[in-house]
């Protein structure tokens, strides 16, 4: 089975993926994680406004077999939430780098990113 | 110790199975998505592998006499082609198991029984069997064939008819509980009107070398252990070693809402403890609820009032798919456990609103 890992993107060793945009950093999980888990079926998120540390915990995502808790690829401020993700969890499944993303972060540092993983790199830790 | 392996693995693992060790077997969880299979079952049907169950044979001059002083129901009462669900208990009365026990034809003109504890406990099952025939002189053979049978149950509103698709006659006239052998390209197959979904459907008991033409006999959703968890917590049924654990949470029948399979009018081990408890009557029980909060409850949560004092503990939790309401099992002392009473569960530390509900959580057969 092979898995999407779009390549305009960095990734976490615990399956989240960072896309900057002018210093505003975009987080999902992978495509690879949301077929691990199964139909997600709840997402608990933080508030806009909170701070948030790199490589901490920020959130949860349930299937119905798992919990699986989310980490924070970039230290800063949640400037928005997917609250998509309530009512339509499933979105998570169905378009884990699209629509099914879950939170934007203002970075202190943009440069955190050139830390994480490439896609070529996370591609190898998948297959 | 290694994991024991259904004998249908590959073909599992052909049709793109996720696996999962389930009590000593390395059992598929997932075919397609638990929401998928457990749609199929609800509104048509699905297949599901469940060679991990323990099959144990019973027969010879007391095997009546065995088999009724240990299990809790009363195996009396069992025609041939008769089944019961039962406790295996204790001498506290405390649930080691529980089972469903099926009376064979005849072996010699005698009774003959064979029953199905819970994956990973047919070798303890069969000890304690053997332990207890020896220590009361009984004569009785036992045998633990569990590897010897595959088993698979067909279950959905359409199960019938998919399974008097399959068998040489049909079967559909058998009655919930009861069962006799079916023949499906020649192979004779115990099929028994039972299940764990709340839903029709039937139960195959099949040897193990014929299991693939058996299993591709049925052209249905396969299903996972993972459907089979929330559809049987839907229906409000146990799961050994989560809702009930003689080590780790030890319950009586009449705690765990299974008072049913306890024939007081018989002699078992546990019978005495029993008689007393149902007189005496419990002090905690196990009860439905749905969060109304959002959140989903999970096994080892918290139960509180809703002043937070912790009152209880989570024992199953799933999002149902049908109900599409976060719903679970949990003990509660008896004055919380009425239908409507408003609880907490604790879902990493936060406090979420449930209420009690009526089990099952859906319509079931």
């Amino acid at each position: 089975m092979s898995f999407d890992v779009p390549d305009d993107r960095r990734y976490l060793e615990s399956h989240e993926w960072a896309l900057e945009t002018d210093g505003v950093v975009r987080v999902g999980i992978s495509d690879f994680a949301q077929d691990e888990l199964g139909d997600v079926v709840f997402v608990e998120l933080p508030d806009v406004g909170d701070d948030l540390e790199a490589e901490t915990e920020f959130g949860v995502v349930e299937s119905i077999k798992a919990v699986s808790d989310l980490y924070a690829p970039v230290g800063g401020e949640v400037v928005a939430i997917n609250d998509d993700l309530f009512d339509a969890p499933e979105l998570v499944n169905e378009d884990p780098f699209g629509e099914g993303w879950m939170l934007e972060i203002e970075a202190d540092d943009p440069d955190e990113l050139e830390e994480l993983l490439t896609a070529e790199e996370y591609e190898d830790q998948i297959a | 110790m290694p994991l024991q392996t259904p004998p249908l693995r590959g073909i599992h693992d052909e049709r793109g199975a996720k696996f999962t060790e389930f009590g000593g077997w390395d059992m598929p969880v997932e075919f397609d998505s638990i929401q998928t299979e457990h749609a199929a079952v609800r509104e048509d049907a699905g297949i599901f592998d469940v060679s991990h169950m323990g099959q144990i044979h019973v027969t010879g001059p007391d095997a009546t006499e065995l088999m009724q002083r240990l299990t809790s129901n009363d195996v009396t009462r069992l025609e041939v082609g008769d089944s019961q669900y039962a406790a295996i208990t204790d001498e506290d009365g405390i649930i080691i198991d529980d089972t469903v026990v099926y009376r064979l034809p005849d072996e010699d003109d005698r009774a003959t029984y064979l029953f199905v504890p819970n994956a990973g406990t047919d070798e303890a099952t069969h000890e304690r069997w053997i332990d207890y025939r020896n220590e009361w002189g009984l004569e009785a053979t036992v045998d633990n064939r569990t590897d010897e049978y595959a088993m698979f149950a067909v279950q959905g509103p359409n199960a019938a008819d998919l399974v008097d698709g399959a068998t040489d006659d049909p079967v559909s006239d058998l009655e919930r509980f009861e069962a006799r052998y079916a023949t499906i390209d020649d192979v004779d197959c115990w099929t028994a009107r039972t299940g764990y979904t709340g839903e029709d459907g039937f139960e195959l008991i099949v040897p193990w070398d014929a299991a693939t033409d058996i299993w591709t006999a049925f052209d249905c959703q396969p299903c996972g252990l993972g459907s089979r968890d929330t559809l049987r917590i839907e229906a409000g049924l146990l799961l050994a070693g989560q809702d009930f654990d003689a080590e780790d949470d030890p319950r009586t029948p009449y705690e765990a809402g299974i008072g049913f399979t306890v024939a007081l009018d018989t002699e078992f081990v546990g019978r005495d403890a029993l008689a007393e408890i149902a007189d005496a009557g419990v002090d905690e029980k196990l009860v439905g609820f749905q969060l109304i909060d959002r959140g989903i409850p999970r096994h080892g949560y918290d139960i509180t009032t809703t002043e937070s004092r912790v009152i209880g503990t989570v024992t199953s939790g799933t999002m149902s798919p049908t109900l599409e309401q976060p719903i679970g099992l949990g003990y509660v002392p008896v004055e919380y456990a009425e239908p409507g009473t408003t609880l907490q569960v604790v879902v990493r530390g936060q406090s979420k609103k449930a209420r009690v509900e009526t089990t099952p959580f859906i319509d079931t057969v």
